[in-house]
């Protein structure tokens, strides 16, 4: 399973693909299957994502690895900010 | 304090208006991220893990009021109501909106304020002595010659495409307050013979190859000091190697070619470089200077401060330094709360800092490269005003020095380099140490986190220093042993295999339970360890 991820240029908030657009929401993200690559060229040339890349993700459908789970959650030291940061970021 | 005059300042403000137009064009899609990227670096635009992240230059970690009033303002009003003090003394924004940066920049410009020079090859924000002009033990004070040279640096021709980013120290005390042997140049201002002069010392840092700085010249005029710098950049800027980021430092080229060799390259050089009446005139110096000429001290102020708080004597005890003026005290504010996220401060926390700078200490604050604040100049009659004003706003944290009071990158809570996080182990090294008796016990302990090998933790300078690595996935922690910033300066070593996280935190306490069984008299841990090697310590933990 693969997720797409980058930045929003104007705000860098951390944004994932919904299938039809962007979300701050790892939660709303879908599997990119194969058309990763091509999403991710229209999307940067449309100005609608930044430094965008595609991450695997696990059966529990967030990023395998630590960062990306952190992208995803916010930052672990201040919950306050995160988008989810009850999101479990060590791997069970 | 300096103050920009009309040169400075148009090339600040034409600065702003430059990258405004180059966001513009950006959000306008006239131009491409790969073309916009190396633009917002110039301005100190990051994008991190999170967000954008700015990085303001604070020149030689001098602040006045003002100045530390707009940082608060720009937390509260652009980012989440908080900013982080660095190990480069300076201050990053974690929040940053895109379309507010050119805002920002204009706020920044306004109290001669900016984000130059703080990303990219070139020479980076000039780093000192927080306790310039406050130190008694200083030949003078650096901050002239810090800010001569960040005039120099400031958008020089030549060495704004190094092959890599360049830091340089100034100190003038014989004790060494920055880690000066730990930059790419370290400069020790000293008088030989009554003559100012400095020892110049290259081919410092850390990162993945740690090094020292080696001596390459024990005394260079004061009057030849821009020449010689020169010369030393254009030996670098001609034989760093441009193929290879990793291998780009001068001190790599040091390594190489040899310090001797080096050495010989930059004094031909300088021959031809003095031809070319670099150096700047008197008169230029002296108009520096005066923006640097010490406070209006009262003569008649009392060494005699009233101990009878015991929690203000602690603190007294452990974050206040001696001054060279009578009746003077210099009060560090150590921006380490136990369990709390070093040099993290709130807008208000901000706030009031400059208020008591303004208040108490002759307009002045400075950031320390240990990510805390001091007030320079603060009357010891006024001590207990300030630590109560401190203590209410939860700054008074006596523990400066002590194995609490931990430099720590941002690590990979923030940053998109990093492998592993940093300041979930400092948060839980200060909460097992939290007992300031024990620490007090313990004496001075320098512990540095990094959760990368780019060190900007300064692991390799900590008494105790811990290394985050990311091993199959996994965050790891290596603890390294032995190292030093001050003039003592040595690099530590790796004690042994790594840890996850709460393994380090009770690895490092076995490490500290074992220098307090094995040490004599008053020997740091640094004494003990440099003592009784690493062996000990090993045993200790791995047993």
């Amino acid at each position: 399973m693969k997720l797409l991820t980058g930045n929003d240029l104007g705000s860098g908030d951390v944004v994932w693909w919904t299938g039809s657009g962007w979300s701050r929401d790892v939660k709303e993200a879908v599997d990119a299957g194969d058309g990763a690559d091509a999403i991710l060229k229209q999307e940067e040339a449309a100005r609608r994502v930044n430094a965008s890349y595609a991450v695997d993700a696990g059966s529990d459908g967030l990023p395998v690895h630590i960062k990306d789970r952190i992208r995803a959650a916010g930052p672990s030291v201040r919950k306050d900010l995160g988008v989810n940061p009850d999101i479990q970021l060590e791997k069970a | 304090m300096y103050q920009y005059d009309k040169y400075d300042q148009a090339i600040v403000d034409a600065r702003v208006e430059e990258f405004r137009d180059q966001v513009r064009r950006r959000m306008a899609g006239e131009i491409t991220e790969d073309q916009f990227k190396p633009l917002r670096l110039m301005n100190g635009l990051y994008l991190q893990l999170h967000a954008y992240m700015l990085r303001v230059a604070i020149p030689y970690g001098t602040l006045s009021s003002k100045q530390m009033k707009m940082l608060g303002h720009i937390a509260r009003k652009y980012d989440r109501d908080y900013g982080h003090f660095t190990t480069r003394q300076n201050v990053q924004y974690n929040w940053i909106k895109l379309e507010d940066t050119p805002d920002i920049l204009a706020d920044l410009a306004s109290v001669e304020m900016h984000a130059i020079q703080t990303s990219g090859n070139c020479i980076r924000n000039i780093s000192s002595d927080q306790y310039a002009g406050a130190a008694a033990d200083e030949v003078t004070d650096p901050r002239p010659w810090a800010e001569l040279l960040r005039q120099w640096s400031t958008f020089h021709p030549e060495f704004s495409y190094l092959p890599r980013k360049f830091k340089i120290a100034v100190i003038a005390s014989p004790e060494d307050r920055a880690a000066m042997r730990l930059h790419d140049i370290g400069i020790e201002l000293v008088k030989k013979d009554g003559v100012l002069g400095a020892r110049i010392f290259v081919g410092g840092g850390m990162g993945r190859t740690p090094m020292i700085a080696p001596e390459i010249n024990p005394f260079v005029k004061a009057d030849d000091l821009l020449s010689y710098l020169e010369a030393c950049l254009r030996v670098y800027n001609r034989y760093g190697r441009r193929d290879n980021a990793y291998k780009a430092r001068i001190k790599i080229l040091i390594h190489e070619h040899g310090a001797d060799n080096y050495r010989a390259d930059v004094e031909t050089e300088f021959a031809h470089v003095k031809t070319l009446d670099l150096d700047p005139p008197l008169a230029e110096l002296e108009r520096i200077s005066a923006f640097f000429a010490a406070p209006a001290f009262d003569p008649n102020a009392s060494d005699d401060v009233d101990r009878s708080d015991p929690d203000f004597a602690v603190w007294l005890d452990q974050n206040v330094k001696p001054h060279k003026a009578k009746g003077y005290a210099i009060v560090n504010i150590a921006v380490k709360p136990t369990g709390g996220i070093p040099g993290d401060a709130t807008s208000d926390q901000i706030d009031l800092m400059a208020d008591l700078a303004l208040d108490y200490s002759f307009d002045e604050l400075r950031v320390t490269h240990a990510q805390n604040i001091v007030l320079p100049h603060v009357k010891k009659s006024d001590l207990y005003a300030v630590w109560q004003k401190l203590d209410a706003a939860g700054l008074a944290n006596a523990n400066l020095d002590l194995v609490s009071d931990i430099i720590a990158c941002p690590g990979l809570d923030y940053c998109s380099l990093a492998n592993a996080r940093s300041i979930p182990v400092a948060q839980k090294l200060s909460e097992r140490f939290a007992d300031l008796d024990r620490q007090r016990d313990i004496g001075e302990l320098k512990l540095k986190i990094s959760g990368c090998i780019n060190a900007c933790g300064h692991h390799h300078a900590g008494h105790i220093g811990i290394l985050g690595v990311d091993k199959k996935g996994v965050e790891n922690y290596q603890i390294t042993l032995g190292g030093s910033g001050a003039e003592d300066v040595s690099i530590g070593k790796i004690m042994g295999p790594g840890f996850d996280q709460d393994g380090v935190v009770d690895a490092v306490e076995r490490v500290i339970e074992k220098y307090r069984e094995v040490r004599e008299g008053d020997e740091r841990f640094l004494d003990t360890y440099r003592r009784v090697g690493n062996d000990v310590f090993k045993e200790a933990v791995y047993g």
